[in-house]
């Protein structure tokens, strides 16, 4: 594949790989992020309903963690798990570790590594690593790698052993995978590893760089082992000795602000966990990405609650006697947030409004929601904002019905989506800063 | 012969029901119908999905419309208890809720308060009982019901009835029947949308013939739309439960539809259908979906099984619902400890069964061809004659279909 940058800007990269994939024949934008799959699957959805979301990226991600238990029945497959998982179109990243699933760490070895899926651990061997892989037959693979999460204050012979045995892992798949047919056409990824040394992290990138890999994967930068200043520091000095024209892509960073912060400092893909993870909590993400347009006037418009809604009947009845005006001004959402009905000094909170802003998300199993006939976000142009309310997710969160999760996972992956695509645009833009600052503003 | 049952002039626009027989059996009694409901017009037989709580079970909308699903069903105790009909009605009725636009039909309560609720205790007022959410007394009398029905806007609406289990005997059967004639003309009363609401009365007796008979000659006499067969889809036996629904259609005006409640499974839907059944509803299909069950005209597949896990065909080679166009069983079998999405592809397919087992069925009386369809289909399900149960050769044989 091929990597065109249109931008390069204080080492914000934007622009496109093409000719990805072992047909040569897709391209992808970057910054971008995968499709997070469990078991080949984007969580809760179906075909169908994965095609109700607009935007949704190439590459999709699948890992070991989910799949390594079902290697004798691909060999027996002998199609690839694309179309095993009813992708067969679709280009196909395969990596280790589940990162929404637990990986309890201690159990790599010189030759092995282990990964951890529904039926418990899986050893693998390398030969083991590429006999998978040669059945899936993925676009890219990162190269066997332990990255395990490594704690704080780890010894420095622990995480020199960690680089060492991953270039080793690296050298050794490389030859199996130029000597293999079917893998011939797909693209290694290089791991680099190192922890939170940064010697190790750049001798980690200096010799990963020698190799002849498709791109490279930051990894072991999952945890909390290590501060965020710390972590953003080893990145920049990473992808700072990274060649220019090969992808860069990180695990473990989710969160709308640390993209960001990874984005700024020369990282071009993600994972897409994040938005199954608030899923699981029955929350919406909420957060607005709208850089172009003031976001105080956006803000009040989408949260200020028509009267008629406002839940409880002691609180309606305070509201009317003040006026529509008077309540957006005194940003009434900040009541409603605290505590969904009952409160009738409205006085009293009106100093409270310029403290909390919203997070991320919405929790719909909130009460404050049960009869909120709106979408989840104003404006979010989603099937599931655009069909159904506040109160229904809240009617199916609270009755444990299936469909709670269809729906949240179509808005959150749809609004992820976006929140990518509003990235490219501030890159194209000049105005990177104007979204990080929205972002940082909402973070709670 | 019982008087004719009194008509009711309407004068305006068109009632919010219309039957329209499209082709009879000449050899069974079964009927190709055209129903008309506000929401939706459909052709019957009809299979009704139920999406007890205002939801299919992990299906979205979409999903259940290309499936081609006309009519689905809602059940009034949950939603009653959750969201409530307050918050229903505020929402436009459960349709604008679910955000479904076509046909919906509501049952009373009356079923889940007998099966799911311990302690219901049944007065000539209505059914009492406490809450399993909060534990508040409270009391599904003919009115409530059909209150909280009004505020669902659903197209057709059951009576309250006072069901009893098909396996007791006794005096409480009688008691249960002329009550639910009690119960029935106090739900009409009660009904405030009659113009846009359809209730269809329950036919109860249980397994006794001459209770039946009083029941069906009493409640025909009433002017409603629709007439459903109640208390029949217990554990009570298949023989006397085939003799039981001739019974009723024999006595049922043929030109409104008869909705024989709680039926579902293959073999039932084929032999109710020839002993003049329209319309059906059940929770099996999706209910077993949940459990790794897929439906297929042989029988069914348990896919949760590790003969599945290197199974490469579809559930059914045949069959062209979205997860046979796309999965294998081995994936499926894969993503089953995974993902809901493996109980949602799995519904989706027993959907899809139903309904096209249903579709099968009106083309073949369409055709004239509905007895050769039902020889075709016994065999495919059971493989040999010595393997037909014998209550499902018995009730054919009374519409005159003999199994070769």
């Amino acid at each position: 594949m091929k990597l065109i940058l249109s931008s390069l800007v204080n080492g914000c990269r934007h622009g496109k790989l093409i000719e990805v994939g072992r047909k040569r024949s897709k391209s992808l934008d970057i910054p971008g992020c995968l499709l997070y799959t469990r078991t080949g699957t984007a969580p809760h959805l179906t075909h169908d309903t994965l095609n109700l979301i607009e935007g949704v990226p190439e590459p999709v991600h699948l890992t070991l963690s989910t799949l390594a238990e079902h290697q004798e029945v691909l060999e027996e497959y002998k199609e690839g798990i694309g179309k095993f998982i009813g992708m067969p179109d679709s280009l196909i990243y395969c990596s280790q570790n589940d990162p929404a699933s637990p990986c309890p760490s201690g159990y790599n070895t010189n030759k092995t590594v282990s990964v951890w899926g529904g039926g418990g651990r899986i050893e693998l061997t390398l030969s083991k690593f590429m006999a998978i892989q040669q059945a899936f037959k993925p676009d890219w693979y990162h190269c066997m790698a332990d990255g395990e999460p490594l704690p704080p204050g780890s010894s420095r012979k622990r995480i020199n052993k960690s680089v060492d045995r991953t270039l080793g892992f690296l050298d050794e798949c490389l030859k199996v995978h130029q000597n293999s047919e079917v893998l011939k056409d797909a693209e290694i990824i290089g791991v680099i590893e190192g922890g939170d040394i940064l010697e190790e992290r750049l001798r980690s990138a200096r010799e990963t760089m020698k190799r002849p890999v498709g791109g490279f994967l930051l990894d072991g930068l999952q945890g909390e082992n290590m501060t965020d200043d710390l972590k953003l520091d080893l990145i920049s000095s990473v992808t700072g000795e990274l060649p220019v024209d090969k992808p860069r892509l990180i695990h473990g960073i989710g969160k709308p602000d640390e993209v960001l912060e990874c984005v700024s400092r020369g990282v071009d893909l993600f994972e897409g966990f994040f938005p199954y993870q608030v899923t699981e909590q029955g929350k919406a993400l909420s957060f607005n990405f709208k850089y172009k347009v003031d976001p105080e006037a956006e803000e009040e418009k989408s949260l200020a609650v028509p009267l008629h809604q406002i839940q409880g009947q002691q609180l309606s009845s305070t509201c009317t006697s003040v006026t529509h005006e008077q309540c957006e001004k005194n940003n009434i959402f900040t009541m409603l947030h605290r505590n969904g009905s009952g409160d009738n000094d409205i006085s009293s909170k009106t100093s409270d409004c310029d403290g909390k802003m919203k997070a991320f998300s919405i929790d719909l199993k909130n009460e404050q929601f049960r009869d909120d006939f709106s979408p989840l976000v104003e404006g979010c142009p989603c099937y599931c904002c655009k069909n159904h309310t506040r109160a229904y997710l809240y009617h199916l969160l609270l009755t444990n019905e299936l469909l709670a999760g269809v729906l949240l996972m179509i808005h959150n992956l749809h609004h992820y989506f976006a929140f990518f695509q509003s990235i490219r645009d501030a890159l194209k833009d000049g105005r990177l800063k104007d979204l990080k600052e929205l972002i940082a503003k909402q973070k709670v | 012969p019982p008087p004719p049952p009194p008509r009711c002039l309407r004068l305006s626009m068109a009632a919010p029901l219309s039957l329209r027989i499209g082709a009879e059996c000449p050899v069974t009694r079964a009927r190709l119908c055209r129903l008309r409901l506000p929401h939706q017009a459909l052709h019957t037989p009809v299979f009704m999905p139920v999406g007890t709580q205002g939801t299919l079970k992990g299906i979205a909308v979409p999903q259940l419309e290309a499936l081609g699903c006309h009519i689905c069903l809602g059940n009034t105790y949950h939603l009653g208890m959750r969201p409530g009909p307050d918050l229903i009605a505020k929402a436009n009725g459960l349709h604008g809720f679910m955000n479904w636009k076509r046909a919906l039909l509501t049952d009373s309560g009356g079923f889940q308060m007998v099966s799911l609720v311990e302690l219901a205790e049944v007065t000539e007022e209505g059914v009492r009982f406490s809450s399993p959410y909060d534990g508040e007394e409270i009391l599904l009398s003919p009115e409530k019901s059909i209150e909280i029905q009004n505020a669902l806007g659903s197209d057709i609406m059951m009576q309250l009835d006072d069901v009893v289990s098909s396996t007791v005997t006794g005096p409480r059967v009688e008691e249960a029947m002329y009550r639910s004639i009690r119960w029935l003309d106090r739900c009409i009363a009660a009904n405030k949308n009659p113009e846009k609401q359809n209730l269809f009365a329950i036919i109860q007796g249980g397994l006794d013939a001459e209770l039946r008979k009083k029941c069906l000659k009493e409640m025909i006499k009433r002017d409603i739309p629709g007439f459903a067969i109640g208390g029949l889809s217990g554990g009570e036996e298949k023989d006397h439960f085939w003799r039981m629904v001739l019974l009723s259609t024999e006595y049922l005006p043929r030109e409104k539809p008869r909705y024989l409640m709680g039926v579902g499974y293959a073999t039932d839907l084929v032999v109710c259908v020839a002993l003049g059944c329209d319309m059906f509803d059940c929770v099996f299909p999706t209910r077993t979906a949940r459990f790794g069950s897929a439906l297929v005209p042989w029988g069914s597949l348990q896919l949760k099984h590790r003969q599945y896990a290197k199974d490469f065909k579809p559930i059914d080679e045949e069959c062209t619902c979205p997860t046979c166009k796309r999965y294998t069983r081995a994936y499926l079998h894969a993503l089953f400890k995974s993902d809901t999405a493996a109980l949602h592809h799995i519904t989706i397919h027993n959907i899809a069964y139903q309904l096209n087992l249903m579709s099968s069925i009106r083309e073949s009386i369409q055709q004239r061809r509905f007895p050769e369809f039902i020889q075709q289909f016994m065999k495919r399900m059971y493989g040999s004659a010595d393997k037909y149960p014998r209550w499902a050769v018995d009730a054919l044989s009374a519409v005159n279909v003999k199994l070769e």
